[in-house]
C-alpha cells in the first residue's frame, strides 16, 4: 500500500492521522480583484511571525478583476521555499475554477469552501471544511459595499483555527499590512476573529495539516526582491530613473520612489533624484542614457516588451561608452507572452542587446539579498566600465514574498569611475577613447567641465581615439577590440559565482536567478537517495573563469534555466567549446517557478541515458 | 532694421573670440541650409557670450543632424540616434539642470521617427533650444518624403507626395510649448534675434527653421526652395533681441512696437510687419498657422509665447545643483537608516 493509500484507509476507517507538521503548501484560488492578496499576505506573515519559514507565490493572470489567480503559501520546517507541484490544502474561493482546482487537489487533501458553493463535492478521499462566508459577513458591523473584501478575512480566520495559526501572530502581521492604520486594521480584525471563534465552534478537525510555532525566522525578513532592487538602487545614489510601467518590472520604480522620497531629499523637500516616466521605454533608455553622459547614476526598469524597444539605444550606449543601468524583470515572451509569469528567457536579448558586435554585462541576482546588492553594485559597475549594465530579475524574484537575511549596507564607497576635472585635463590633456591605463577603460569628461579642451563629441559612428569621426577600417576595429577588451576583462571583478563543491561528484549543476531554492532542494533530494552534486549559481555575464573550472571538475553540468532555448547554457558554451558536450540542458518554459522535483526528474532521466 | 549691438572688440562679454566657438569643417553639400544655421548658432552664441563650456549641442540622425559637429568645438556634443534627441537631451538636464542646451533635429528626425519624443519633450518642457532644420526631405537617405513635404511635392526619384504636411509649429505649440518660432535658413536677420531670445527663454524653445536642400528639394515648385521661400515669406514682425545688461535703443514709432519680457530679463521687441498678431495668444497662433497654410504662405516670426509654465526640473522638485555633481554623502544615505528600514520588514 502507497503512503497516500494508507492515508486515505486512514481517513475512512477515521483512524489516527500521522500528523503534518510546518511542511506542506496552500492554495488559495480566487478571481483577480476580489481582495484576497491582502489576506494571503497576512497569512504568509503571520507564519512568519511564528518563526516557521514560509514563501508566497501569487500566480496571477493579465487582468485587473476578475479571472482566477492562485496564491501558493509554503510552510517548510527544512527551510525550503521553492514552489512544490501541488498543494495538499486548497481554499476554493472562485467558484469558476472550483470544480478544477477539487478535481486537482491530491488524495489526502483538505478542501476549505464558503458554505454556498454549488460544487459536487462526491469526493471521498478529502477532507472538506464549509466556511460560512456570507453569514459572518453580512453583519452590520461589515459595510456593505466591503462584504466581498471582507470576506477574504474569513478564511483567514478559519485557516488559523484549523491550521492552529496563532491569533497574537495574525494579529501582528494584520497591523503590519495595513502599516498600523488602526481604521483598516478594525475594520479587518472582528471578521477574523469571528471566523476563528466560529470554527473553534463549529468544526471538528479531521485532516493531519497543522503548523506549529519554530524560531526559523529570527533575523529575517520578508519582502520581494523590487523592493529590495528599489531600495538597494537608492543607497547606490541613483539620480536619474526614466522608466516606462510594465508588469513585473513597475513595482520597482514604485518601490523605489516611496523610499528616494523619505531617503534622498534635502531639508527644504528638495529631491536629490529624478525619477521621470517616461512616454515609452525608447524614451526610457534615452533619458537614461542621456542623463549617464551627462553625470549621473542614471538606471531604467523593464520587462522584456521593454528590451526589445531599447535596442538601438543599447547598441549606441555601447559604443558611445555611457554608464547606464536597465533592470528586467524579465517574464514570459516572445512578444506579449504571459506578462505575468516567470521567465528566465531575456539573456540573449540583453547579454547581446543591439545590432553589430555587442557583449553586455549583465548581473543575475538569485536572492532578494542581491537584489538590494546590486542594487547599488550596478550603478557603480557601470560608471566603472562606462556602458550599460543590465541587472536580470524576474517575477518570481521580484514580485513574490522572500524570507531574507537583512539588507547589508554597502561595503564600497561609490564609484564614480574614471571622470577627469578641469585640473586633470590642465595636467594631463584629455584623449576621450585612448586606452591609457591598458584596461579598455578610456576616461571621460562631463559636460560642463570648465576646461576648453575637456569637451568631445559622442556619437554612435566611427570614431578614432579622440573620439573624431572616423571610417578608417583599422580605426574602426582597434576601437571594437579595446571595447571587446574592456568587457572581457569584467568578468573576475564582477560579483563572483556562489559554488559548493562536493567532493567525489561527478554532477554539477549550474544556475542563475530565482531557481536557486528549487536547486538547493532538488540537491538535497539527490543527496538523500545517493545521488552527489556540486552547485555553481552564476551571478554576472561574462562569467568568471571560475565556471569553465567548475565544468572541467564535473563530467556532466546540467544548466537549470527557465527558458525554452537554454540560452545561458549556449553562452557557456560558446565560452568553453572544449566542454561543450558536459553541458546538459535542465530548461523548460511554462510560466511556473521551478520545482524541486522537476529538477531531479530531469537530471535522473538524463543520467539515465 | 534694428538689431542689437554688438559689442565692437573682437572679443566678446567673457572675453572670447569668434573663433573660440567655431567648429570642425562642414561635410555638408555646398549651398546646404543648414550651414547657413550653423554659422548663425556660432553668431549668436559669440554674441550673447555664452560659455561654450556650459553649452551641450545633441542631434539625432541626417545631414542636418550631423551639424553639431560644426559649431562649438568646445562645448560637449551629442550625435544620438534617429528621432531620438529629445530623450537624450531631458536625461542630460534632469542630470544637470544648469547646462545649456541646443539640440539640432531635421524634418526627418522629428517629424517623422521622432515626432512622439518632440512632442513629449515639449510637454515636460525642458529647457532646451529645439532647432528643425527643415528641408521637407530626408536629405541623408537621398530624397524620401518626409512628414513636413507638401502635399502635391514632387521629387526627382519619389514622384508625387500624396500626404499632407506635419506643420511642427502646430504641434509644437498644441503640445505646450512655449516659445515658438519660424523662420527661414536664408534671413540670418532673422534667425539671429529668434535664437537669441530661445536662449534665453527657460523651457524647450522651439525653431523650425526652413532650410533647402539643395540636392534633393530646392526645385521652385518646392516650398522648402531658396526661391519659393524668398517669394512668399510672410515676416510677422522685424525682430529685436535686447540682452538684460542693454538699453532699449531700438527707434520704433510708439504703437508699432511690442516688448516682450523674458526671465532673464531679456526683452524681445517686436515691430509689427503685416496684419495684427499677438504672440501670446495661443489661439491666435493657432489660426494663424492655418490661415498660413490655406493661403500659401511661409509665416516667420515669433509665432507663440508664453513663459509661465514650469520647467521639468522644477515639476520634479530638485534640487539646484545638478544632480550629477552631488557629493556621495547625498547620494548614499547613512547607515542608520537602513538598519530602521530592515527592522520594518521584520
Ligand atoms: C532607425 C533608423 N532608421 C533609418 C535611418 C536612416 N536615416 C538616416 S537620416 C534619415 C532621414 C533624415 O532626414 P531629416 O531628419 O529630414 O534630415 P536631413 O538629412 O534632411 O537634414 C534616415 C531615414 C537611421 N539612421 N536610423
Ligand atoms: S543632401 Fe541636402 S540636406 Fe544633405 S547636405 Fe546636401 S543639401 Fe544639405
Ligand atoms: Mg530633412
Amino acid at each position: 500500500m502507497s503512503v497516500i493509500q494508507s492515508k486515505v484507509a486512514d481517513i475512512l476507517a477515521g483512524g489516527n492521522l500521522g500528523e503534518v507538521v510546518n511542511d506542506f503548501s496552500l492554495q488559495i484560488a480566487s478571481a483577480n480583484g476580489s481582495g484576497s492578496q491582502t489576506s494571503n499576505m497576512v497569512l504568509v506573515r503571520a507564519l512568519f511571525r511564528m518563526g516557521i519559514p514560509v514563501s508566497g507565490k501569487n500566480l496571477f493572470p493579465s487582468n485587473i478583476q476578475g479571472l482566477p489567480t492562485w496564491y501558493t503559501i509554503r510552510c517548510s520546517h527544512a527551510g525550503y521555499v521553492a514552489r512544490q507541484p501541488s498543494a495538499p490544502v486548497v481554499v476554493l474561493m472562485n467558484p469558476e475554477t472550483a470544480i478544477k482546482d477539487l478535481a486537482g487537489l491530491e488524495s489526502g487533501g483538505v478542501c476549505f469552501y464558503p458554505d454556498d458553493l454549488k460544487i459536487d463535492l462526491s469526493r471521498q478521499d478529502v477532507t472538506y471544511y464549509p466556511m460560512p462566508v456570507k453569514q459572518l459577513t453580512s453583519v452590520p458591523e461589515v459595510p456593505r459595499h466591503l462584504r466581498t473584501y471582507i470576506g477574504n478575512m474569513v478564511y483567514v480566520g478559519v485557516l488559523a483555527q484549523v491550521l492552529k495559526i496563532e491569533m497574537s501572530a495574525l494579529e501582528a502581521a494584520l497591523d503590519w499590512q495595513f502599516g498600523g492604520r488602526t481604521k483598516l486594521v478594525n475594520a479587518n480584525l472582528p471578521t477574523i476573529k469571528a471566523a476563528y471563534e466560529w470554527a473553534a465552534a463549529n468544526i471538528t478537525k479531521r485532516d493531519q495539516y497543522r503548523v506549529e510555532r519554530m524560531n526559523a525566522t529570527a533575523g529575517y525578513m520578508l519582502v520581494d526582491g523590487n523592493a529590495a532592487g528599489g531600495l538597494g538602487s537608492v543607497y547606490g545614489g541613483m539620480t536619474v530613473t526614466a522608466w516606462y510601467p510594465i508588469t513585473p518590472s513597475t513595482s520597482l520604480a514604485d518601490e523605489m520612489s516611496a523610499f528616494a522620497s523619505t531617503l534622498r531629499r534635502d531639508p527644504d523637500g528638495k529631491a536629490n533624484y529624478a525619477i521621470v516616466q517616461a512616454e515609452d521605454e525608447l524614451a526610457a533608455i534615452g533619458m537614461v542614457l542621456g542623463a549617464g553622459w551627462a553625470g549621473a547614476r542614471s538606471m531604467t526598469t523593464t520587462s522584456g516588451p521593454g528590451i526589445s524597444l531599447m535596442q538601438e539605444f543599447l547598441g549606441f550606449g555601447y559604443y558611445a561608452e555611457i554608464p547606464a543601468v536597465i533592470w528586467d524583470i524579465q517574464r514570459v515572451g516572445p512578444s506579449t507572452g504571459m506578462p505575468t509569469r516567470v521567465s528566465q528567457g531575456d539573456l540573449f536579448a540583453c547579454y547581446y542587446a543591439s545590432h553589430g558586435d555587442t557583449k553586455h554585462i549583465c548581473l543575475l541576482p538569485g536572492s532578494v539579498n542581491e537584489c538590494f546588492e546590486f542594487g547599488w553594485r550596478s550603478l557603480d559597475i557601470a560608471e566603472q566600465y562606462q556602458t550599460p549594465v543590465f541587472v536580470l530579475s524576474d517575477l518570481d524574484l521580484g514580485m513574490n514574498q522572500w524570507m531574507t537575511k537583512p539588507f547589508e549596507y554597502p561595503t564600497e564607497p561609490i564609484n564614480r569611475g574614471k571622470v577627469l576635472t578641469a585640473e586633470q585635463v590642465e595636467k594631463n590633456g584629455f584623449r576621450r577613447y585612448a586606452d591609457i591605463d591598458g584596461d579598455g577603460i578610456a576616461y571621460r569628461t562631463l559636460p560642463g567641465t570648465n576646461h576648453p579642451r575637456a569637451s568631445y563629441f559622442t556619437r554612435g559612428s566611427g570614431h578614432d581615439a579622440d573620439a573624431r569621426y572616423t571610417e578608417e577600417p583599422e580605426k574602426y576595429r582597434g576601437n571594437l577590440e579595446r571595447l571587446r577588451r574592456k568587457i572581457e576583462l569584467s568578468r573576475e571583478h564582477l560579483p563572483a559565482p556562489v559554488v559548493e563543491m562536493t567532493a567525489g561528484a561527478k554532477i554539477g549543476i549550474i544556475g542563475f536567478g530565482s531557481t536557486d531554492p528549487a536547486i538547493i532542494e532538488a540537491r538535497d533530494t539527490l543527496t538523500a537517495s545517493g545521488v552527489q552534486t556540486s552547485y555553481l549559481r552564476i551571478r554576472a555575464l561574462p562569467s568568471a573563469a571560475s565556471v569553465v573550472d567548475f565544468v572541467r571538475s564535473h563530467e556532466r553540468v546540467y544548466v537549470v534555466e527557465i527558458n525554452a532555448d537554454g540560452q545561458l547554457r549556449l553562452i557557456l558554451q560558446s565560452d568553453m567549446p572544449e566542454l561543450a558536450a558536459r553541458l546538459r540542458p535542465v530548461c523548460m518554459l511554462d510560466g511556473m517557478p521551478f520545482t524541486a522535483a522537476w529538477i531531479i526528474g530531469q537530471i535522473n532521466s538524463q543520467e539515465q541515458k | 532694421m534694428a538689431t542689437a549691438t554688438v559689442a565692437p572688440s573682437k572679443l566678446n562679454l567673457i572675453g572670447l573670440d569668434k573663433s573660440d566657438y567655431k567648429g570642425n569643417p562642414s561635410t555638408l553639400c555646398a549651398g546646404c541650409g543648414h550651414d547657413s544655421i550653423s554659422a548663425q548658432i556660432i553668431q549668436v552664441a559669440f554674441e550673447l557670450g555664452l560659455k561654450p563650456e556650459n553649452v551641450i549641442k545633441l542631434s539625432g540622425i541626417g545631414c542636418s543632424s550631423k551639424s553639431p559637429a560644426y559649431f562649438l568645438n568646445r562645448s560637449h556634443g551629442l550625435n544620438a540616434v534617429h528621432g531620438r534627441m529629445p530623450s537624450v537631451a531631458s536625461g542630460a538636464m534632469l542630470a544637470n539642470r544648469n547646462l545649456t542646451a541646443i539640440g539640432v533635429s531635421g524634418d526627418g528626425d522629428t517629424g517623422s521617427i521622432g515626432l512622439g519624443q518632440f512632442k513629449h519633450i515639449i510637454r515636460r518642457n525642458v529647457p532646451m533650444v529645439y532647432v528643425i532644420e527643415n528641408n521637407g526631405v530626408y536629405g541623408l537617405t537621398k530624397g524620401q518624403f518626409s512628414a513636413t513635404s507638401d502635399e502635391g511635392q514632387k521629387l526627382k526619384y519619389y514622384g508625387d507626395n500624396e500626404y499632407p504636411a506635419v506643420d511642427l509649429c502646430m504641434e509644437a505649440i498644441v503640445s505646450g510649448c512655449g516659445f515658438v518660432a519660424r523662420s527661414f535658413a536664408g534671413d540670418p536677420k532673422q534667425v539671429r534675434p529668434l535664437l537669441k531670445a530661445a536662449f534665453s527663454f527657460n523651457g524647450t524653445a522651439v525653431l523650425d527653421i526652413i532650410s533647402p536642400c539643395v540636392t534633393f528639394n530646392n526645385n521652385p515648385d518646392s516650398n522648402k526652395s531658396y526661391e519659393w521661400v524668398r517669394d512668399h515669406d510672410s515676416p510677422l514682425h522685424d525682430i529685436s533681441f535686447v540682452p538684460v545688461r542693454e538699453e532699449i535703443t531700438v527707434d520704433y514709432e510708439p504703437g508699432e512696437t511690442k516688448a516682450v519680457t523674458m526671465h532673464d530679463g531679456a526683452k524681445i521687441v517686436l515691430k509689427k510687419l503685416a496684419g495684427e498678431h499677438d504672440p501670446t495668444d495661443r489661439m491666435a497662433a493657432i489660426m494663424l498657422l492655418e490661415r498660413s497654410r490655406t493661403d500659401n504662405v511661409l509665416t516667420t516670426g515669433l509665432i507663440y509665447y508664453n513663459p509661465d509654465r514650469d520647467t521639468v526640473q522644477d515639476s520634479e522638485g530638485m534640487v539646484a545643483t545638478a544632480l550629477a555633481l552631488l557629493p556621495d554623502e547625498k547620494l548614499r544615505p547613512v547607515r542608520s537608516t537602513l538598519e530602521k528600514i530592515v527592522a520594518s520588514l521584520c
